[in-house]
This record gives structure tokens, C-alpha cells and sequence, in this order.
């Protein structure tokens, strides 16, 4: 695959901004409460639980599948009501959803990504949510992620794709 | 109710709720729900060391660095108004097992024994934190997602390509956890 391709397919997957309207600080902020109801239900259900994630990954509790699999209905129900409905969002604009495009990266990456799951016992999100249900050292965690992403950045044009 | 409210929350209105978002994004601005792209953006904006990965504009997502401050509010909100269990309920295997590797604490939703600046100093320790967070940050973005982007909005929006992403993440999981995992708890 050519370069231009791989970085053509990243910014695809990447530009999960289909809006042109331009945000202001304050229109930030609705953002930011949808992030704090996702936040609580992070906490309040256990899902940023290490305990939890292995009993996901050693099939000893149903919870974590009852949450995905509800969060995936309800995910799914909404999308295919917006395009029924052509629901616009509120300033008026057209609801664009980015197509996804498979590269082998979806399995090699997802693989390591599985690792790291299981080891954390945190995906990007409750890794946040450890920080702020103050477990400090989340911190580390978060920076050794960033030098993660930073990594593939750096060897991306390398590695299979 | 808020006794409810006190109490951890069952997998369905969790999931319900974590499904609303997918809509709540679309609707109020456009944006689709993904995470891991936000340590990207950090990346962009702090150390993009001329790496034509991170020059991009990353202003242009600065919503969804608002958003990971919210789930970062949230959660201190959870944890310190709105909950009073006295300990996680874990499977009863899962805590004999644990037991062999003297990860006996469950008062919380992180084993400190694992999880903590002492554990940082053990093998263990070093290894689950700091490779397991390198992990997740050099996956997710090597596979463009995480279980947001994919395992919800990707399969949500029926692409299959997130489905195999979600599968690749479950069979890593299932590996580490299942076999590997052990020997790490056991160093």
C-alpha cells in the first residue's frame, strides 16, 4: 500500500469532526457534559473496574457484555432512526457518520490494544476515569499511552497496514 | 431513588446511557463518538516533532479534549459524591484466584497491590502500567480505535471493519488475561 493511502485511510478514521460549524470555547461545553454523564457511568457501573475487565476476559461475569451489548442496541437503534429520519443536528447541519476502511492494522493493532486492555484493565476512556476518580497514578498510565500513540506515529509508515 | 443512585448501577441502564451517547454527539454537534483520537491530538499539539501523523488540524477536534475533561469530572463527581459501597463485588474465582498473587484488596476498582506510585517500583507493577498503557495507546491508534470508536459507534453504524477490530480486542484480551496474565502476576 502506498503511503498516500495509509495516511488518506488514517485521517478517514481520525476526522471524526463532520461539522464545518465553527465551536466556540462555550459551545465546548455541551461536549464536555456529555462527558461528565459518561464519566459517572463509568464509575457508578464499574467499567473502569480492573476486577471487572477480568471477569470480562476469563467469562466469569456477564456485566461488561450486558453493558456493550446494550450500549451497542441503543448505539445502533439511534443511527438507523437519524438516517430513517433524516434528523439534522441542532444548527441545522446534515448528520454525516465516517465510513470505517479495513486495513490489517484493525488486527495487529487491535491484538496489542487487547493486551493492553486486559493489563490496564482500561480502555482510553476509564483510563481517564481513573485520574479523575483519583487513582493518581492513572497519570503514568495516560503518559505511557501517549508515548504509545506517539510511537506508532513515529513508526507508522513502517509497519504493515 | 437515591439510595439507587448510591448503589453500583446494573449493565442496562449503563449500557443504555453509554448508547445515548452515540445520538447526543450527532446531534448536538456532528461528532462521532471515539476517545483513543484524543491521545493523538495531545500528541499533535505538544510533540509533533515534525512526524507527518500528528500535522494535522488538531484545533479542529478540540471538542473531543472537552469531552475526555468531562468523563475526567464525571468520574471524580461519581467517586466521591454519588457512591458508598464498601467494596467492588467481584467473582468469587476471580478473587481466589487473585488471591495466589497476594492481591487481596478490593475495597476499590483498582487493586492497590497492582495499581498504585508503591506498585510502580515492583515488577509487576511497572510492567502492567507502563507496557499495558503503551499498549493501549500504540494499538488503539494502530488499529484507528478503540472500543468506543469501533466496539460502539463503528458497530453501531453496521461497518465491518469495527467488527473485526472489536474481535481482534477480545482475542488480545482473552490471550493476556487467560495466559499471560498469570505469569505476569506471579513475577
Amino acid at each position: 500500500m502506498s503511503q498516500e493511502n495509509i495516511h488518506s485511510i488514517d485521517n478517514n478514521s481520525t476526522c471524526i469532526n463532520n461539522s464545518n460549524q465553527k465551536e466556540s470555547v462555550m459551545g465546548n461545553i455541551k461536549y464536555l457534559l456529555v462527558g461528565v454523564l459518561f464519566g459517572i457511568v463509568f464509575v457508578k457501573a464499574e467499567i473502569i473496574s480492573w476486577f471487572r475487565i477480568q471477569e470480562m476476559f476469563t467469562l466469569q461475569s456477564f456485566h461488561m457484555y450486558g453493558v456493550i451489548g446494550t450500549a451497542v442496541a441503543v448505539g445502533a437503534l439511534s443511527v438507523f432512526m437519524i438516517k430513517k429520519f433524516n434528523i439534522k443536528t441542532i444548527a441545522g447541519e446534515k448528520i454525516i457518520i465516517a465510513e470505517k476502511k479495513f486495513t490489517k492494522g484493525h488486527i495487529y493493532g487491535g491484538l496489542l490494544f487487547g493486551f493492553g486492555w486486559a493489563m490496564t484493565g482500561a480502555c482510553p476512556g476509564p483510563l481517564f476515569a481513573h485520574l479523575g476518580a483519583g487513582f493518581t497514578v492513572a497519570i503514568i498510565v495516560i503518559i505511557s499511552a501517549i508515548a504509545g500513540t506517539w510511537t506508532y506515529g513515529y513508526f507508522q509508515d513502517k509497519l504493515p497496514h | 431513588m437515591l439510595e439507587q443512585i448510591h448503589q453500583p448501577w446494573p449493565w442496562y441502564i449503563a449500557g443504555a446511557l453509554i448508547g445515548l451517547i452515540v445520538p447526543a454527539l450527532l446531534i448536538l454537534g456532528n461528532k462521532n463518538f471515539g476517545i483513543s483520537s484524543n491521545l493523538r491530538h495531545i500528541c499533535a499539539a505538544c510533540f509533533p516533532a515534525n512526524i507527518q501523523f500528528f500535522k494535522y488540524n488538531w484545533k479542529k477536534e478540540v471538542w473531543n479534549l472537552f469531552f475526555v475533561a468531562g468523563i475526567i469530572i464525571g468520574a471524580f463527581i461519581a467517586n466521591y459524591y454519588l457512591t458508598n459501597f464498601d467494596a467492588v463485588i467481584i467473582a468469587p474465582q476471580l478473587k481466589a484466584s487473585l488471591l495466589k498473587y497476594g492481591v487481596t484488596n478490593n475495597n476499590e476498582l483498582l487493586p492497590p497491590e497492582l495499581f498504585s506510585f508503591k506498585a510502580l517500583f515492583t515488577l509487576r507493577g511497572f510492567i502492567l502500567m507502563v507496557v499495558g498503557g503503551f499498549f493501549v495507546g500504540f494499538g488503539t491508534r494502530y488499529a484507528s480505535g478503540c472500543t468506543s470508536g469501533h466496539s460502539i459507534m463503528g458497530l453501531s453504524n453496521l461497518q465491518w471493519p469495527s467488527l473485526i477490530a472489536t474481535i481482534a480486542f477480545m482475542v488480545g484480551g482473552f490471550i493476556m488475561a487467560n495466559l499471560i496474565l498469570p505469569f505476569i502476576l506471579s513475577l
